[in-house]
């Protein structure tokens, strides 16, 4: 049974039109002042590409390099931290101005606090002895394994190195071979070398 | 099953819920409502046990929002004490004004029913499932409620 009523009902009411984009952007700055935004993002445009930085109320939790889908890292971060995730460009701002001054050769030492819960056991250990090796300084894989508690397992530092959620703020890039080889890195070599020049350890190379 | 990042929640409901929300308070309130909706999902959110049928979860609270909406606004004077206006008449709003003023007094579960049914265009057992009653009591309430809009609708 379609009458004229139900056409008028079926037509609807006309919805004003909705702009998600700001319905988002009013959604996270409500959940941020209200303490309920578990882990904020915000991209944001350096000489290695567009990173992504993802924050949680303890800190930095996560930078990534433009290769790596969002999608897939927003839904990792929805299982292992919270699925209270949402754009809020300003959380990072902090971050964002730090790796500009970085990236200008204006700062040697990174000030935002690291969020370091996900990082349990001989892997956590491996990126605090990483954290702590100074601009223009390299160590190895076995020197780090040895600081962090386990001097034959360089192979397993290498893997925990590999998997740096942090890239560039816990400068994994500073981690060689013993005999002077680049080893790995997760952005890829380029960006290692790049890294390298620009804090003097290497002639200066171009970015990408 | 994780849940999934709230933005994607947003991405994915939004234009749906506001054409819902609309039809249950009217497009100047349904934006707020939509807002208010996702910040008590956010609330909830990392208490949820699983990500089932996260999208009925989402109607449940637009509907008690809506609700609530309505009831404030029905308390709101809309004369003050000279007898002036408080709020515009509907001039510029559309023509099918009336109905929808209609569709918004019925009782809660018609008016609810009435808009799954006629505009999200869902099927009664979908109705069912997303107001938690029996098939049979969503078809009670859909013709209940155009039983009412057809005594009361004129034009």
């Amino acid at each position: 049974m379609s009458d004229d009523l139900e056409r008028r009902l079926r037509s609807g009411e006309n919805p004003a039109r909705l702009d998600v984009g700001r319905l988002l952007e009013a959604v996270a700055r409500r959940a941020a002042d209200e303490g309920l935004l578990d882990v904020a993002y915000g991209t944001h445009d350096s000489p290695l590409g567009r990173l992504t930085l993802f924050v949680t109320p303890r800190g930095l939790v996560r930078v990534s390099y433009p290769d790596e889908p969002i999608d897939a890292q927003l839904d990792e971060l929805a299982a292992s931290v919270s699925p209270r995730v949402m754009a809020a460009p300003e959380r990072t701002d902090a971050v964002r101005r730090q790796l500009d001054e970085y990236f200008a050769g204006d700062r040697h030492d990174f000030e935002v606090p690291i969020d370091w819960h996900l990082l349990r056991g001989f892997r956590g250990q491996v990126l605090r002895a990483t954290a702590r090796i100074p601009f223009g300084a390299v160590s190895t894989y076995r020197e780090i394994a040895t600081e962090a508690g386990s001097p034959n397992a360089y192979r397993a530092a290498g893997n925990a190195l590999g998997s740096n959620p942090v890239p560039i703020v816990v400068p994994c890039h500073r981690v060689l071979h013993a005999g002077g080889g680049l080893g790995g890195y997760t952005g890829g070599l380029e960006r290692k070398r790049f890294l390298l020049g620009l804090e003097g350890v290497l002639p200066a190379s171009s970015p990408r | 099953m994780h849940l999934p990042p709230f933005e994607q929640l947003i991405d994915a409901h939004a234009a749906e819920l506001h054409r819902f929300l609309t039809g249950l308070v009217g497009p100047t309130e349904a934006e707020d409502c939509l807002q208010e909706t996702f910040m008590s999902a956010l609330r909830a959110y990392r208490r949820l046990r699983h990500g089932d049928n996260l999208r009925a979860w989402l109607y449940t609270i637009a509907q008690r929002k809506a609700t609530d909406s309505v009831r404030r606004r029905s308390r709101r004077p809309t004369r003050d004490l000279d007898g002036v206006e408080l709020r515009a008449p509907a001039a510029a709003e559309p023509a099918d004004d009336a109905l929808w003023l209609t569709v918004r007094a019925l009782p809660a579960k018609q008016r609810v029913a009435i808009v799954h049914r006629f505009v999200l265009d869902l099927a009664y057992a979908e109705i069912a499932g997303r107001m938690g009653t029996s098939e049979e009591a969503a078809r009670q309430n859909v013709s209940a409620g155009l039983r009412r809009l057809r005594r009361e609708v004129t034009s």
